[in-house]
């Protein structure tokens, strides 16, 4: 069988304590659930009306000593609910005081920006962090409301225009973590996906310190053509690669492109094919996006790619 | 029942309304609520097929991974109208157009207080209609932007279309019907009672109408003051609700849900009316507990006042105020609960007749409970933050609303369309619409509570191919074309009963209130007389002088 994922596959010690609270609460849900059907099926079979009989039950008008003993048991189990909600609250999200955030949250129309205050580090879709650590998260938005979800770390936390939002998250196993906007952000709200990367400290490091070097960029062949169209094609009007005069945050920063898993925020697999045909016509693969269809020739294209392959 | 006890001479002052055989013109221009009633139930009936028809295209859409079915601003468009339609159009429409046929003939009135203010809130009903439908034929089509319409994602740089104008400005025409309904509800009841008919004898129903008008003439404004911010924000550059020009984007959250919580109650008090009506007459028993049933009420309606940020537990408004909307939010249980467990103890020691209306009146109260329990699972903030945005939501409001609302509203037209038209319905008609629509609802709707917790966010028009996604996706597309069959049924016995139907006695149920003393359909001054009332069942009461429920009242002439 298949892993299922989301709740049944919890994998921070966070998403652990709010799966055992959502299953202690959907077991006594079932309890009574189980209660009322008993007693309805009962009632079906027992107080059925024969066809023959056209005399009246006894009418039975109610009983104020059962509706306060009804009362006060649902009473009870909310105390008990609300309990855990609290406890497990408090586990969950502590205050976070005056620390510094690890890592800055950015949702756009519909990719994320990652941003490393502490080592200068920004990224796009892909959430590179060290296992078993516990990060403070600040969370944002530069347009309209989107919701950073990662299904098996943890909560939901709205990106909000003007609002900061602050989580913590950590992962307890390393591995990939799949997520997604789960606040409905317009048109590609499908397509807005994240990648958690969990990788030991090392790994974690040696990411980073990768991703801080300034590429040299290509003056010669079809990789330095490439360089060159970027330039002029308005491709630089949007995103930012180090080193060169492209600095703009519109859309994702394509320094570091070819070490990423995907493109298009989960579109498609980071491939130099996969990336031709994206750039030949966006459109086509996340509709609506709003990187229009640059309506690049075939060697234009192929000399972007070959640029943005040789960033090393 | 034709027993010649006192009879209350009723007050019968031509109205100009209902002129016979003048044919359309007799319905447009009709101030009879009886007219208005069934003008509801049918321009409801139509937007319900059309909601229908969007929920269809959804499921087909989300039947297989990465299925290109339609494009992704259609999608957007399908579910925003659906939920606009179903909730404003339909569920909402269709309740108080029942309280508006019912409400006077339950409490022994000829009409309701406002007769032409009656009409008025039904026309702009069908102008709001109107107005959201006709977005579909402008260059960009319908809103894209979900019946919450989040801001700023509903504000003119991120929506140029013209989609979400035209759906405030539908859904502002339709709040003045609602106010305007509420406000006659409210008069009705409170000062055209029959003589007898005090407030602790009103049928169950009319008291989930009362509370429910209350909740409309409190909750209304605050939406439409919304939509009025909304359309200043669209049309005359205001910024209410956009944060790059100092507005707030949070805002827009507390005033939808401050309306939009209370909205879930509106959807729902008249719907255990019309099960608190039900239950008792098919069981043969009068309510178990009326002063908890009818008082339950009442605390449901106060609290649903503040609850609304249960809907923002993501938004991040801090634990302190997530605390207080998580323990209010599952304080509403408790009257819910004692709601369910009357009507159970109703039906305990019960001679039960389970026509079709008895039927859906059964299932809804299981059904209703699913629903109910994922919501106050859902209240727990740490729940909500797995559940919230994804199709575990989904699962429990359809449970609430359709397996609750709509079970309901299907209970209440077989129970009362021989009243309405003089005709029974098919039973078996119904049994294959009621078994259908059993197998169907909880086919579409129950496996989306696991695709919820296993990380399917609500309202993506695509998924990846995860383990198990596309078998239960499709699962449930299948529930939903079982379900538009089921449907079809019940559209095509409204239809075939209509004309064909076996001729309805004035009281086919032999039940209590005094809708059932006067003919069907009733005249057009509703009682020739209204019957004396002694009591909660005065029908009962006529037929048993000899077992009467209040034995020492008072006959008041």
């Amino acid at each position: 069988m298949e892993k299922l994922g989301g709740l049944f596959n919890p994998s921070s010690p966070e998403m652990e304590a709010m799966a055992d609270l959502t299953y202690y609460i959907i077991a006594i849900s079932i309890g009574i659930l189980a209660i009322i059907v008993v007693a309805v099926t009962y009632i079906i079979i027992r107080y059925r009306k024969s066809s023959n009989d056209s005399s009246e039950p006894y009418q039975n008008f109610g009983d104020t000593r059962l509706e306060i003993v009804w009362t006060v048991i649902p009473i009870a189990i909310v105390a008990v609910l609300f309990q855990l909600t609290c406890s497990t609250m408090k586990a969950v999200d502590p205050p976070i005081g005056d620390h510094e955030p690890d890592i800055v949250v950015i949702g756009h129309q519909w990719w994320w920006e990652f941003y490393y205050p502490k080592s200068g580090v920004l990224t796009a879709n892909e959430l590179h962090m060290p296992v078993d650590k516990k990060l403070l998260l600040r969370i944002e938005s530069i347009d309209v409301i989107h919701d950073f979800w990662v299904p098996e770390l943890g909560r939901k936390i709205d990106a909000i225009p003007g609002h900061t939002n602050h989580i913590w998250i950590g992962a307890g196993e390393p591995g990939i973590f799949l997520g997604a906007c789960a606040e409905f952000c317009g048109t590609q709200h499908a397509n807005m996906r994240i990648r958690v990367i969990a990788e030991t400290e090392e790994e974690f490091n040696e990411w980073q310190q990768q991703q801080l070097v300034v590429p040299r960029t290509p003056r010669s062949g079809i990789a330095g053509k490439g360089a060159e169209l970027f330039r002029t094609k308005a491709c630089m009007n949007c995103h930012t690669i180090a080193g060169t005069p492209a600095a703009a945050r519109i859309g994702p920063n394509l320094t570091h492109l070819n070490k990423r898993q995907t493109i298009g925020a989960g579109v498609l697999t980071n491939s130099p094919e996969n990336l031709t045909k994206w750039l030949v016509n966006p459109q086509k693969y996340k509709q609506g996006a709003l990187m229009p269809n640059m309506k690049l020739t075939d060697s234009e294209v192929n000399a972007i790619v070959a640029y943005l392959e040789a960033l090393k | 029942m034709s027993s010649k006890i006192p009879l209350v001479p009723e007050n019968i002052t031509p109205l100009p309304a209902l002129k016979e055989n003048e044919g359309m013109l007799s319905w447009v221009s009709s101030v009879d609520h009886k007219q208005i009633g069934i003008m509801y139930l049918i321009s409801t009936l139509v937007f319900f097929l059309i909601g229908g028809l969007e929920a269809l295209v959804i499921r087909m859409q989300l039947a297989k991974p990465e299925f290109d079915f339609i494009s992704p601003e259609v999608y957007n468009q399908m579910f925003t109208m659906h939920g606009t339609t179903m909730i404003f159009f339909v569920v909402m429409p269709f309740l108080i157009g029942l309280g508006v046929y019912l409400v006077p003939l339950m409490i022994g009135a000829r009409d309701m207080a406002f007769p032409r203010l009656n009409a008025l809130s039904f026309w702009l009903v069908v102008f709001g209609g109107i107005l959201l439908y006709y977005s579909f034929l402008t260059q960009s089509g319908p809103s894209e932007v979900g019946w919450f319409a989040y801001s700023p994602l509903s504000e003119k740089p991120f929506s140029l279309n013209k989609g979400p104008t035209y759906w405030a400005l539908g859904l502002l025409a339709t709040g003045i019907s609602s106010v305007a309904s509420g406000l006659n509800n409210i008069v009705t009841i409170l000062t055209m009672r029959t003589k007898g008919m005090t407030m602790r004898r009103l049928p169950l129903f009319v008291w989930m109408i009362l509370v429910t008008s209350f909740l409309l003439i409190f909750v209304i404004p605050i939406i439409a003051s919304a939509f009025a911010m909304m359309l200043l924000d669209r049309l005359l550059e205001a910024t209410f609700f956009t944060p790059a020009h100092g507005g707030s984007a949070i805002l827009w959250q507390h005033f939808f849900w401050g309306f939009g919580h209370p909205e879930v109650y509106i959807l729902v008090l008249p719907a255990f009316g019309i099960i608190s009506e039900v239950i008792p007459v098919f069981s043969r028993k009068p309510i178990y507990g009326y002063e908890f049933v009818a008082g339950s009420t009442v605390a449901i309606g106060l609290l649903s006042l503040g609850v609304w940020a249960h809907h923002m537990f993501a938004v991040g408004l801090g634990n302190v105020a997530n605390l207080y909307f998580s323990l209010a939010s599952m304080l509403i249980a408790i009257p819910t609960g004692i709601k369910v467990l009357n009507w159970v103890a109703t039906m305990w020691g019960g001679k039960i007749w389970f026509a079709t209306p008895m039927l859906f009146a059964t299932a809804f109260i299981i059904e209703f409970v699913i629903g109910g329990l994922t919501g106050v699972a859902i209240a727990s903030v740490p729940i909500d933050w797995v559940t919230t945005d994804t199709y575990f939501i989904v699962a429990h409001f359809h449970y609430v609303l359709f397996g609750g609302s709509l079970f309901a509203i299907f209970a209440g037209v077989y129970y009362w369309f021989p009243k309405f038209t003089g005709r029974m319905m098919s039973e078996t008609l119904g049994k294959w619409h009621f078994w259908l629509t059993i197998v169907g609802f909880n086919m579409t709707f129950f496996i989306q509570h696991f695709l919820g917790v296993m990380g399917m966010p609500r309202r993506t028009y695509t998924y990846h191919d995860f383990p198990y996604w596309g078998s239960m996706n499709l699962l449930s597309t299948i529930g939903a074309f079982v379900l538009a069959i089921s449907v079809i049924i019940f559209a095509w016995n409204i239809r075939r009963s209509l004309k064909h139907g076996e001729k309805a006695p004035d009281n086919p149920w032999n039940a209590w209130t005094l809708e059932w003393y006067t003919t069907s359909p009733p005249a057009v001054h509703n009682f020739d007389l209204v019957p004396p009332v002694r009591g909660r069942r005065p029908l009962w009461d006529l037929a048993h002088p000899d077992q009467p429920d209040e034995p020492n009242a008072k006959v008041v002439v």
